[in-house]
């Protein structure tokens, strides 16, 4: 469905390419009170997808929000991206969502068809992965803001924190990157409407199958490759596991399409500020091009998991993942801490 | 040579800008940026058509110059 006033120009930045810098966030956050609680398994002092408190023996609350300006001008895609986007962050977690809250922002003036599209959206994919809307907030506002505060459950042994990876895990990732150059490019009118819609359909697509086939392996690490694009992403993964992320940019899955946009330039700020936030972390060998660089600083919006888990069970966790997901791919290995946190190979 | 302001414009609208400003065919352009992103942007763009570019920096703002 088209809107007469396209909900893209309504948004000053795209998706997951309007996420504030981890660097600026944890300046922010720096020095408040807050409550200990042993219980809070996973929580504010680390940069991980959601926050975990364990209930009982067998059960932990994994809570997280995740909301953003639109992407797309289909106000019903947008509902849909937005809300499969916030519930990725429980599935990073190793975890199920099972409830949650809308949080919409509106233009006063906004027609009731396109916010009720944004909602049923976000109705649909909840609805597929069996999550039940129990309610939420909306206020008026000039840009329009759409995503869920969620709640899930894990068992608390199989939490996966993006702090878990081992010297000798196998990386694995579920999605191609591109989202952000992509959809930077479209603004310009540039790409292809068949890529767009593969686009959109990745974008919307639930990291739910990923998970679930995930959860039969031994997997050490998760997190989802969101805002601070994978570099960003494996950075904290490095951090917090003490170890290096090795990435082998030949295995890396993207759109191919984003390599010669990136060499145009058509690159959204957050792949900067990304840069800026990882970088000094992050070596890249004298053959990995800048095109390529960008490509993995670029923020991705509902990206794919990318999976620590070790290298006896990573090819027939692959396999598995390619039945349902062809794009997965192996692309990289973990070893002890070297001389950056991440290598670009 | 043609000069360019793209001043208070985010990406990509800059590079959109010295897009359609290349269709002209001239040989050089002056266009000015006032954010890091757009410099970037743009003079990334440049060079993938070929052009060579140089950049000089007053209070926050770029003033990219773009030859053939």
């Amino acid at each position: 469905m088209e809107t007469e006033v396209k909900l893209t120009k309504l948004a000053s930045c795209a998706g997951c390419g309007a996420k504030v810098g981890a660097g600026t966030l944890s300046r922010l956050l720096e020095g408040f009170r807050t409550h200990s609680d042993p219980r809070l398994i996973v929580g504010y002092d680390r940069s991980d997808d959601a926050s975990v408190y364990v209930l009982d023996d067998s059960t932990a609350l994994v809570q997280t929000t995740d909301f953003f300006p639109p992407i797309v001008d289909d106000p019903f895609l947008y509902g849909q991206i937005a809300a499969t986007n916030a519930l990725s962050d429980v599935y990073a977690m190793g975890g199920e969502p099972k409830l949650a809250l809308n949080i919409l922002c509106v233009p006063e003036k906004m027609d009731k068809e396109t916010v009720q599209e944004i909602l049923r959206g976000g109705y649909d994919k909840a609805y597929e992965a069996g999550v039940i809307i129990t309610g939420g907030h909306t206020i008026h506002g000039l840009e329009p803001i759409y995503g869920l505060a969620v709640s899930g459950f894990v068992h608390p042994e199989r939490v996966l924190t993006n702090s878990g990876a081992r010297p000798g895990d196998v990386l694995i990732l579920t999605k191609p990157l591109g989202v952000g150059i992509l959809t930077t490019a479209a603004k310009a009118d540039l790409v292809d409407c068949n890529l767009l819609e593969r686009l959109y359909r990745q974008m919307a697509t639930l990291n739910k199958t990923a998970r679930d086939i995930m959860v039969e392996f031994t997997v050490h690490s998760c997190t989802d490759v969101t805002g601070f694009a994978l570099l960003g992403h494996s950075y904290e993964m490095a951090q917090g596991s003490g170890c290096t992320l090795h990435l082998q940019t030949k295995d890396i899955p993207f759109h191919p399409e984003a390599y010669e946009f990136a060499e145009m330039g058509f690159i959204p700020s957050g792949a900067y500020r990304n840069r800026e936030y990882a970088g000094p972390g992050v070596q890249a060998a004298a053959g990995v091009s800048r095109a390529m660089q960008d490509i993995c600083y670029d923020p991705q919006t509902s990206g794919g998991l990318l999976i620590a888990l070790p290298e006896k069970e990573a090819a027939q966790c692959l396999e598995r993942l390619k039945d349902e997901i062809p794009e997965a791919a192996i692309i990289g290995y973990v070893t002890e801490q070297e001389e950056a946190s991440v290598m670009m190979e | 040579m043609k000069q360019l302001d793209a001043r208070g414009l985010s990406c990509p609208e800059p590079v959109i800008m010295i897009r359609k400003a290349m269709m002209s065919g001239e040989k050089a352009y002056e266009i000015l940026v006032d954010n890091p992103t757009s410099r970037e942007n743009v003079t990334r763009y440049a060079e993938h058509q070929g052009y060579t570019v140089t950049m000089r920096e007053d209070g926050g703002e770029f003033t990219l110059t773009i030859t053939k």
